[in-house]
């Protein structure tokens, strides 16, 4: 059987005054994959994902989103055609009750017309089972707590609730482990999982190996913008390139 | 204070328990909440009655108290959204110069005319500020600052829509009593509906836009589409202030885009607290008769208002609203540090 | 008449570009949309005005002074307003709009709307220049205009405190973590703007009379030649005041004086509708740092 192509990146570039952040990267993620992009801090993986999802014009280069192109896209029209992403950087509604935090993309095109009751539909009560899903206490008066007075790692869920509102089939999520505990790492890993189970697909950037492994089925890793290997887990950690722009080139270590 | 004491503040309770209806238990806690929202919009629905005792200049005061009142609601609506405007002005001298051509020119009656311009006034500033809001910061301020002056400009130098002489001889309104009555009705209405409407789902859509654009953007909805309807929704009360206006001065003028127009509304909302669309009612509420005590000193006035913006944004940044509202709820007494350690 | 328009437009230029170099300076070195700018423009050409004429003192020196005083008015504002409320983008266009139009309605309200206030040329004399006379005085100009665009790159790009303004600029904290005062370099860009200002109000005052609404205007063509260059770009100031002026002069040529105004609004409009970041502006809005 012939792998469908949901996403196709070619020869993407964006440059920030003279430095190369991703240089010429292409790739291609098939239906029912998922990638998980690695690399050290700086490689530009971050830049990628914005170029992706439309929060950065590149330079040059195409995305092909289910055969249509989609480079330098609005990103709100990103999100209708199912491209959902968490920013590294959390970035919720400080001022509002946590749950308020999803009534905003769920009020978004793409999803209200599958709402319950149409645009009338109980945004309310979506908001808080979603947050039940990624983690939130149900009964607990979490939820309804002022989204400032959250501790970080329930920030991190709850960027990952807001993916999951708007019901996507690309979800890309920058560093979502980052800040988490290793408890909560632990506990967010089988919602990932269930989530490609769902039949979404996933890019997911992150620096906790372990976990990402079990979760993607494909590697990429960047070094200074370029992509330096492609291929399985396995095959990924076994390459040459890849341990040297980790631990340095065997030069480095000697000298 | 003394070394030692701290200030504690504690809640009267009956607000507490009030965001539930089962909570209100006696009419004195219902007066207690209602009472001061009560006795301001009582108050202001009354005052039109009092024509006698007042005199017609005190009506008239309260009148272009009321249309301040209108420009601060559009004012606070927009910095609710994330848009700070240094040109109301914009907005009323647009619907001013709008029902002034429909009355001259088309001759139709005010009552055709106002509505008219208020919602073609709003739409064509809608236009306008349109391609400034792709952009966040200061460039809507800026842009808000440099149109109505703009405009002027352009009407002086082409004399068109009257040029500098303006266009007069307008229908009047049928009385002074009926300017009063809608205006107090109107800045109660749009008060109220305001308030209603960033209660609901939309409206946490434009407050999410102040807080966060980025996470907006992500959750799929246009920024920019959603701060145009966000403009035209405040520039209707605006827009129909500046038309109502002319109506009663039967004339209109490169006046209306006056930096008092602009400057005024910005400083009741910035004294009443920025963001409260009550607060800023109440703000032009005072300032405007204030500054009619002042109209002895001519354009110093424009100073004081500026100096008040100063000193209010540096020293009060809350406003007289939320400060007097913290008051109302909350005692405040001097304890012992030591007290809380046992 | 196409020689006269090539000389008249280099001198609009340049009376632009000084009239927005110092609000430029400003916001591009301390993040902060001066909107005071037009009441100290203003508040200089009345000042060199008062100390010239009441006072008797010679030009040059009444000049100088002029300078000085308004680059610590700058300081000043700075020092005991913006740094309240620095940070919250919204009240520091607050307070520095509200310190402008106090500025300009006060001297309004203390009578200066006379026609007799004016400055002297600093240079008498014309020379005629490609068919053209030229007198000094707008020779001056263009003197003064590309020799402060010069000094403020020279500034930014050759001496300690310009670089450490310009580090302060591109990222606040990095700079503060490499022992940069943030408020010192604040107060540096405030004088500086100041003093941008002073300058050109002294070299342009003497064109015209003195009046009120001259000080709106200093703070509309700063806005329109900043939003048509680019918020943040030196060259992008360069290019804009060279378009604009040019525009005004081939539509007070070609259609009618009065519609000088409306090329203002019409770049602004058309500026923001098609490449809102301006026309060098590097657009900084949608990044998200890496």
């Amino acid at each position: 059987m012939k792998k469908k192509e949901l996403l196709k990146v070619t020869g993407l570039s964006k440059s920030f005054g003279g430095v190369k952040a991703v240089d010429n990267v292409s790739f291609t993620l098939y239906e029912g994959e998922s990638i998980g992009v690695i690399g050290p801090n700086g490689s530009g993986k971050s830049t990628l994902i914005n170029l992706i999802t439309g929060f950065l014009k590149p330079d040059s280069g195409t995305v092909i989103y289910q055969g249509k192109d989609i480079t330098g896209i609005a990103p709100y029209k990103a999100v209708n055609l199912g491209i959902a992403r968490s920013f590294q950087m959390v970035r919720p509604f400080y001022n509002m009750e946590a749950y308020k935090n999803l009534i905003v993309p769920l009020y978004s095109p793409r999803v209200k017309k599958q709402l319950k009751g149409g645009s009338y539909g109980d945004r309310d009560e979506i908001a808080i089972q979603l947050l039940e899903d990624v983690g939130f206490e149900r009964e607990s008066q979490i939820p309804y707590k002022i989204t400032g007075s959250l501790p970080h790692g329930y920030l991190k869920r709850l960027e990952l609730a807001r993916c999951l509102c708007l019901e996507p089939h690309l979800v890309v999520l920058d560093e979502l482990f980052s800040g988490m505990s290793m408890s909560e790492v632990a506990s967010t890993v089988p919602i990932l999982e269930r989530i490609i189970d769902e039949g979404r697909n996933m890019i997911m950037i992150e620096h906790r190996i372990r976990e990402l492994f079990r979760i993607v089925n494909k590697i990429i890793c960047l070094n200074f913008g370029r992509k330096i290997a492609e291929g399985t887990p396995e095959e990924v950690m076994q390459m040459k390139e890849v341990k040297e722009a980790y631990l340095g080139s065997e030069g480095e270590s000697i000298a | 204070m003394k070394a030692g004491y701290r200030k504690e503040r504690i809640d009267r309770g009956i607000k507490a328990r009030a965001d539930d209806i089962f909570a209100i238990s006696s009419y004195r806690e219902i007066l207690y909440l209602m009472g001061p929202r009560l006795l301001a919009v009582v108050g202001l629905l009354l005052f039109p009655l009092f024509k006698d005792i007042t005199g017609a200049y005190w009506q008239t005061v309260g009148f272009i108290a009321c249309i301040i009142a209108l420009l601060t609601l559009s004012w606070n609506f927009l910095f609710s959204v994330g848009l700070v405007s240094l040109g109301q002005a914009f907005f009323f001298g647009i619907g001013a110069y709008f029902t002034g051509y429909f009355n001259h020119t088309c001759g139709l009656a005010p009552l055709f005319s106002i509505p008219l311009a208020t919602v073609c006034g709003a739409v064509l500033c809608t236009i306008l500020i349109f391609p400034v809001l792709r952009l966040r910061g200061i460039y809507f301020a800026l842009i808000t600052f440099a149109l109505p002056l703009f405009l002027m400009r352009i009407i002086e130098a082409t004399g068109y829509l009257g040029g500098t002489e303006g266009i007069s001889g307008l229908q009047r309104l049928p009385s002074l009593t009926f300017s009063v009555y809608i205006t107090v009705v109107l800045v109660l209405a749009v008060t109220f509906i305001f308030l209603r409407l960033f209660d609901t789902d939309y409206g946490l859509v434009l407050r999410a836009i102040h807080d966060n654009d980025m996470s907006v953007l992500a959750g799929g909805l246009s920024v920019q589409w959603y701060k145009a309807q966000a403009v035209f929704l405040a520039a209707l009360p605006a827009t129909f202030a500046g038309a109502l206006m002319t109506h009663h001065y039967r004339v209109v003028g490169m006046p209306a885009f006056a930096v008092e127009y602009s400057l005024l509304p910005l400083t009741a909302a910035v004294v009443g607290g920025t963001g409260t669309f009550a607060g800023g009612v109440l703000g032009a509420l005072i300032l405007v008769p204030v500054s009619e005590m002042l109209r002895a000193f001519g354009t110093l006035r424009i100073v004081m208002y500026g100096m008040m913006l100063i000193l209010f944004v540096v020293g009060l940044p809350e406003g007289i609203y939320r400060f007097g509202q913290r008051k109302y709820f909350q005692f405040e007494r001097i304890v012992p540090l030591e007290e809380k350690e046992k | 008449m196409i020689e006269s328009m090539l000389v008249f437009g280099l001198v609009n230029s340049a009376v632009l570009m000084l009239i927005s170099l110092g609000f430029s300076l400003t916001f591009g070195l301390s993040g902060v949309a001066n909107f005071s700018h037009g009441g100290i423009y203003l508040l200089a050409g009345y000042l060199a005005f008062f100390l010239f004429r009441t006072l008797g003192l010679p030009y040059f020196i009444a000049v100088i002074i002029t300078v000085i005083v308004t680059a610590l008015l700058g300081a000043t504002i700075y020092k005991l307003v913006v740094i309240r409320v620095r940070g919250i983008a919204l009240n520091e266009v607050i307070a520095t709009f509200a310190i402008g139009i106090s500025i300009l309605e006060l001297f309004r309200w203390l009578g200066f709307i006379t026609y007799e206030f004016s400055l002297p040329y600093m240079l008498r004399g014309r020379l005629t220049l490609i068919e053209t006379t030229l007198d000094y005085q707008r020779l001056l100009i263009i003197l003064v205009a590309f020799l402060l665009a010069v000094f403020l790159w020279v500034f930014t790009h050759r001496t300690r405190i310009g670089l450490a303004l310009l580090g302060m600029a591109q990222d606040e904290y990095t700079a503060l973590s490499v022992g940069i005062d943030s408020d010192w370099a604040a107060t540096y860009s405030f004088a500086l703007g100041g003093a941008f200002a002073a300058i050109a109000a002294v070299m342009i005052l003497p064109l015209g009379i003195i009046n009120i609404n001259i000080g709106y205007e200093v703070l509309l063509i700063a806005l329109a030649v900043t939003v048509l260059g680019g918020l943040e770009s030196t060259k992008g100031l360069i290019l804009g005041c060279i378009i604009l002026g040019y525009a005004q002069i081939f539509t007070s040529t070609f259609f009618a004086p009065h519609w000088k105004e409306a090329v203002y609004l019409a770049a602004i409009l058309i500026v923001l509708a098609v490449k809102p970041s301006g026309l060098l502006g590097k657009f900084k809005e949608l990044e998200e740092r890496v």
